[in-house]
């Protein structure tokens, strides 16, 4: 399976990547599911009711890349994947903004399905982010929910 | 041995500082060392059980205050708050 891990800073265009896996895995890819997360305005971390202005996502490099190589490396093993692509972004960004893209391809659908369900939980609670929220009325730091850990839990079993 | 020790998002907010050098040979001494570096806050904060310790950008598996850690000259130690992305 081809693993990509992109992060930076600059925002992505799906279509481009979209595309790239189509051009790249040709005809025995019958499945792509993306799932791309965007920042919205409801707050979670300073709690203070005040609309979200600005994300800043922080990460260490190196460590976040192999955090989030773990992650693939056990998609792979459990599901006949052809491919992941993994852009995640940091720095300041604003409401409506795409924050992360998974993209996944596989022969069948529920491999494509399942991998990216699978990425997109273990990011919120493996992968070396750090996300500060800041309000008109304060910032906090974002932790993930116990809803998160509940989900990338799931998958033990 | 001469250690960076590293501090991230709310951790280095709170010590003030993202990166710090000191001399350490294993845990207990780069405790102190901290303790020594960080007047203003002390090492509180680092203790705290949510917070996760790297050695060289691998994560220390189990409870790192109990761990037995020997460090060589140029080791990369970070404290991690609770991670999240996506």
């Amino acid at each position: 399976m081809d693993q990509q891990i992109q992060i930076q800073q600059q925002d992505f265009s799906v279509d481009k990547i979209y595309a790239a896996m189509r051009h790249e895995y040709g005809n025995k890819v019958g499945a792509i599911a993306s799932f791309v997360g965007l920042v919205r305005d409801h707050n979670a971390a300073a709690g203070d009711g005040g609309d979200v202005q600005t994300l800043t996502i922080e990460h260490y490099p190196g460590m976040t890349e192999k955090s989030i190589q773990k992650i693939l490396d056990y998609a792979e093993e459990r599901w006949p994947l052809i491919a992941i692509h993994v852009v995640h972004r940091v720095g300041t960004m604003a409401p409506s903004e795409q924050i992360v893209l998974v993209m996944v391809a596989s022969s069948h659908r529920d491999a494509a399905f399942a991998g990216a369900q699978y990425v997109m939980d273990c990011l919120k609670t493996e992968a070396v982010f750090w996300k500060n929220e800041r309000s008109d009325l304060g910032q906090g730091w974002v932790e993930s929910t116990n809803a998160d850990k509940f989900r990338a839990k799931m998958w033990d079993s | 041995m001469n250690i960076q020790v590293k501090f991230f998002a709310s951790l280095r907010e709170q010590v003030g500082t993202s990166e710090l050098q000191v001399s350490a040979v294993n845990l207990e001494t780069l405790l102190n060392a901290l303790k020594a570096r960080l007047t203003e806050t002390g090492i509180e904060p680092l203790l705290s059980p949510n917070v996760r310790l790297a050695v060289n950008q691998d994560l220390v598996k189990g409870n790192w205050r109990e761990a037995e850690l020997v460090f060589t000259d140029g080791d990369e130690v970070a404290f991690l708050p609770p991670v999240t992305g996506g």
